[in-house]
């Protein structure tokens, strides 16, 4: 990859460069699908920017503000940060089982005033910050000893305990799927990875037996055979298939989309947006949207790979990971792949928590990117 | 201390290596995620979107105004009012029937039966089917539903159409009344309409008889509906066609009249057009408020009416049949001028005894009439007079006189059970009993008693022929719709002008000549006089014992023993326009009938509907009658023209 001679000779950047340097294409496919993301909200809500479509905006350009400061900031003063941003999420995710209230049945929420914080979103981000540093200070072989992975394992689990306990599933999956991806990606050793797989596929079962709360365990068993209670909880999945399915080769047309607007799709400003941007722009409609999406994960990986330093590849792969899993997992659910879960679709779906940490991940991106030359000693602890 | 070391490069590569493996993994997850996309999208597309048309678009039926039912001046005898009612999809009541019950109840009044009958019927249609909870509810009420609506889910408020009676039970027997669909009736007609729970569909008298025309055929509005139910626009209506009214011959005030005095009796009386047979009024007294079978009666009203010994539910016109007594004395007087035994010198004397094969048949008055012709035997009602001479003529020419008076069979009145009396003949016994005819049965024929019976509309149909020598039918119904029912002109009968003269002549000297039966309830006003014929028709026999004991008067007995009281009648007699007949069950004391008869008649003429322009439409008129045809065309109500 050709470097630019300013930015690879010099060890600090002013602001300007970093501008400069800050891929803007990337800026505009983000851009793009928050977009899609706001004429749905638009057109879910029958043609209004209320409720949903003009906040959105709001949340969407403060995520640009975010994500800008975000990517200027030096990737070594991140690293720095890493953990008090860590142990914060921690705390905050912990204050939720105090003051949180109760919504959609789960205590997720810390009202800040105007926003409602959710932590656990803030975790996911924090959790890869906090595990980037500390897999940058360990070798191959540190990794795969028992002490430091027993440390990176709690790292990951202490989180996803309290985040399973809210409960909430679905972000419970992804700290986990995070988390264990940078350990792998760490160079953790197949002689960990392989019976762990085993022990998990082992330990299902007994999951189901003993941990799922009965909401969850429904919706397993919807996913598993949906028309048989069409009207009760496998509604959602027999809706969702049928919004996505009627839209056909080219969409109902934007604002058409009779599934939606006509309420037979649940959460459809949420975590079902997908299924009514489906419904109304076909398969050639959310062919292309997905390749948008994939152009953005192709794009970290390249990041993350031509970053020069341990913490700046692992913090790079971490974020699109996690941008990654949110649209594997909400794109299977609402078309009937996997049981339902709570995850929204990241740009598109409603919501400002989710924005902003997506954004503020694209800002992290961003800043590997603009210091992808910055070499940092495995033992440093950042810009100290 | 070097930047890179050798370890740093190893996981740098094991890094990249790594990485680049999820980048596949991503990769084919991406591809699983577009090939569900063209599952779902392309493969199974056209069936999602049927089942996506399906979910937002529903067919909901649009109920046709029934067809209103009209007397010859465009009154409404059958219309339909405004039904503020509630209904219930227990589809759509979220916290359940019983819930959304208790909580209606919290707004209007419910009572327990009501909240059974709709758990009921709920049980027995689909989820989706709209269930009456109550109905022809109050505005109040009906506002207060609607207020409260937002916290009673699957409660529909509609404003639907009810039948109303405006005469109740004076137009009754005539018009029938509509109810709820029966299972069977359900089986025989796959109208949808039928299916929708609170349809009422006609049972008795026109509106079963006409339950077609008058019902219209259902409409469809195909709408778009959210997932709740809640209609959000409508895509394509088919309103259907409303259904048709039907225009009687009645008029309502003489119908009224004629209700009015025989109000209290159990009685028939029919007033009949006879020029073409268009009845003017047909009552049957009691009746009952057709209303109330609207709204369901309760077991104990439902009781009162069929255990009452003057049986209001029966049509008593064309369902009752009795022994036409003295009124059949002008068929025997026709049959015997017609079979040459009455010229105009046939006498026969009456000394109040007919002695016949050892047995003694009296006349009704003691000491007997003296000699008597033909007029003047109908004037007094001669029994011995009418015992030689049925049995000079025989019973074949008497039935034959008979049936072609009308007796016998059924008119054919657009009415349902209808009966057909009986006018006896050899064959008939030999069938039904197994034994031959006996001259003493021709004797009791002869006065109306004995095997023949005839409904009081029959009686009427014989006094309209003899009045206008035509083979006059009754009949209800002008037209349907716009649409005249066609009817050719009554042939003449096959009875020579100077019999059927005869017969009138002694008809009017029953009411005009001072001796006459029946001179006491004449018409005194001129250019009004009727001419007539009392009847009186045993309901047992007088006991040696009784008459003994001199019980030979019906003042003596029991209602239920008494004789039944009939009259039919004609006038004007000049020109006859109209014929009447009124039987008074168990009324022969005092002669209800008669002075019933009297009224009525001379109202009918004064007033005079035949030659008064009805409001009938102006297609059918250009069809009528040619003599009426100019006066009627004139008038079309301007209700007719909106409502039809």
């Amino acid at each position: 990859m050709a470097l630019r001679p300013y930015a690879a000779a010099k060890r600090t950047l002013t602001v300007a460069d970093k501008l400069m340097e800050i891929n803007w294409g990337l800026v505009l496919l983000i851009v793009l699908i928050a977009i899609a993301g706001i004429a749905m909200l638009y057109s879910v809500a029958g043609g209004h920017f209320q409720p949903w479509a003009l906040r959105q905006i709001g949340h969407f350009t403060l995520g640009l503000i975010v994500m800008l400061l975000a990517a200027t900031i030096d990737i070594r003063m991140w690293m720095s940060l890493a953990y008090p941003a860590y142990g914060v999420a921690l705390l905050l995710l912990i204050a939720v089982d105090v003051v949180g209230h109760v919504g959609l049945g789960a205590q997720r929420w810390i009202s800040l005033g105007p926003l409602d914080l959710q932590p656990s979103e803030l975790m996911k981000i924090s959790l890869v910050l906090a595990l980037s540093r500390y897999l940058h200070g360990k070798s191959v072989e540190e990794v795969s000893k028992p002490v430091p992975l027993a440390i990176g394992l709690a790292m990951i689990a202490v989180p996803a305990i309290f985040v399973f306990l809210q409960p909430n599933l679905g972000t419970t999956l992804i700290i986990v799927a995070d988390g264990c991806s940078l350990l792998f990606l760490a160079g953790l050793s197949w002689w960990w990875i392989a019976p762990t797989l085993a022990a998990v596929a082992a330990a299902v079962p007994l999951a189901w037996r003993f941990w799922l709360h009965d909401y969850q365990k429904a919706r397993v068993e919807t996913f598993l055979n949906p028309e048989a209670d069409s009207l009760g909880a496998g509604w959602n999945i027999t809706q969702a298939k049928i919004a996505i399915g009627s839209g056909g080769v080219s969409g109902k047309g934007f604002l058409q989309g009779t599934q939606s607007r006509l309420n037979f799709l649940p959460e459809k400003q949420t975590d079902f947006i997908w299924t009514s941007f489906c419904e109304e722009f076909g398969f050639v409609g959310a062919l292309a949207l997905l390749i948008l999406f994939a152009v953005v994960i192709f794009y970290g990986l390249q990041t993350a790979i031509s970053a020069r330093s341990q913490f700046g590849r692992l913090l790079a792969m971490g974020v699109i990971l996690n941008f990654f899993f949110y649209i594997m997992i909400n794109g299977a659910m609402v078309m009937g792949l996997i049981p339902v879960v709570g995850i929204p679709m990241p740009l598109l779906s409603y919501g400002g928590s989710a924005m902003l940490t997506v954004m503020f991940g694209f800002g992290l991106l961003m800043s590997v990117h603009i210091h992808r030359q910055v070499e940092i000693p495995r033992h440093s602890g950042g810009i100290i | 201390m070097p930047l890179f070391d050798k370890k740093d490069k190893s996981r740098y590569a094991t890094f990249t290596r790594r990485a680049a493996g999820m980048g596949g993994g991503m990769t084919a997850i991406f591809a699983i995620l577009a090939g569900r996309l063209y599952q779902l999208q392309i493969r199974d597309g056209s069936q999602y979107m049927v089942e996506a048309e399906d979910n937002r678009i529903s067919e909901r039926l649009i109920v046709p105004p029934r067809g209103r039912i009209l007397d010859r001046f465009g009154t409404e005898l059958a219309s339909n009012r405004r039904n503020y009612r509630v209904l219930l999809v227990s589809e759509q009541a979220t916290e359940g029937v019983a819930n959304a019950l208790d909580n209606i109840g919290k707004v209007i009044f419910l009572t327990d039966q009501q909240k059974k009958k709709v758990m009921h019927d709920v049980a027995m249609n689909k989820k989706f089917v709209p269930v009456p909870v109550v109905e022809n509810l109050s505005w109040e009420d009906f506002s207060r539903i609607n207020l409260h609506l937002p916290y009673l889910p699957g409660i529909q408020p509609d404003v639907g159409e009810t039948r109303d009676y405006p005469f109740g039970p004076q137009m009754v027997h005539v018009l029938g009344y509509v109810a709820a669909v029966s299972p069977e009736e359900l089986k025989r007609d796959d109208d949808p309409l039928l299916s929708l729970p609170g349809y009422r569909i006609g049972k008795r008298g026109i509106e079963r008889e006409y339950e077609e025309n008058v019902r219209g055929t259902a409409g469809a509005s195909r709408v778009e509906v959210n997932a709740y139910g809640r209609i959000i626009r409508e895509l394509g209506k088919n309103p259907g066609t409303p259904g048709e009214d039907v225009w009687l011959t009645i008029d309502r005030q003489v119908q009224q009249v004629a209700s009015e005095k025989l109000a209290g009796e159990s009685a028939a009386c029919v007033v009949m057009d006879v020029t073409n047979g268009d009845v003017i009024a047909l009552a049957s007294t009691p009746g009952f408020d057709p209303n109330l079978f609207n709204v369901g009666l309760t077991g104990e009203e439902w009781r009162g009416l069929t255990t009452n010994d003057h049986k209001p539910l029966l049509n008593k016109v064309m369902g009752g049949t009795y022994p036409p007594g003295s009124t059949f004395k002008p068929a025997v007087a026709l049959a015997a001028i017609e079979a040459g035994i009455a010229t105009p010198d046939y006498h026969v004397h009456c000394n109040g005894v007919f002695v016949f094969g050892g047995h003694q048949f009296h006349c009704w008055r003691k000491g007997g009439h003296g000699s008597l012709d033909v007029e003047g035997a109908l004037q007094h009602s001669c029994d011995v007079f009418f015992y030689e001479t049925a049995r000079r003529v025989g019973i074949d020419r008497i039935a034959a006189a008979a049936r072609m008076l009308g007796l016998g069979a059924a008119t054919g009145i657009e009415l349902p059970g209808e009966r057909s009396g009986l006018v006896p003949s050899r064959e008939w016994k030999q069938k039904t009993y197994h034994q031959s005819w006996q001259q003493g049965d021709t004797l009791s024929v002869g006065i109306g008693q004995g095997y023949v019976t005839a409904t009081p509309l029959q009686l009427c149909v014989q006094a309209a022929r003899i009045a206008s020598g035509r083979a006059v039918l009754p009949r209800l119904v002008h037209s349907v719709g716009a649409k005249l029912v066609q009817r050719s002109e009554a042939p003449r009968l096959n009875f020579s002008d100077e019999a059927l003269a005869t017969v009138r002549s002694g008809m009017n000297k029953v009411m005009n000549d001072p001796g006459g039966t029946a001179y006491t309830w004449r018409i005194a006003q001129p250019g009004f006089e009727m001419a007539g014929k009392t009847g009186t028709a045993q309901v047992r026999v007088y006991s040696r014992e009784e008459h003994a004991r001199g019980i030979t008067k019906d003042a003596h007995l029991d209602w239920k023993l008494r004789d039944h009281g009939l009259f039919i009648g004609f006038a004007p007699v000049d020109s006859p326009r109209y014929a009447i007949v009124s039987v008074v069950e168990h009324g022969a004391v005092g002669h209800p009938q008669v002075v019933a008869a009297h009224d009525i008649m001379l109202f009918c003429q004064q007033r005079d509907p035949a030659r008064h322009p009805a409001a009938w439409p102006v297609t059918s008129a250009a069809a009528f009658q040619p003599e009426q045809s100019g006066r009627q065309s004139a008038i079309i109500p301007a209700s007719y023209k909106a409502g039809g």
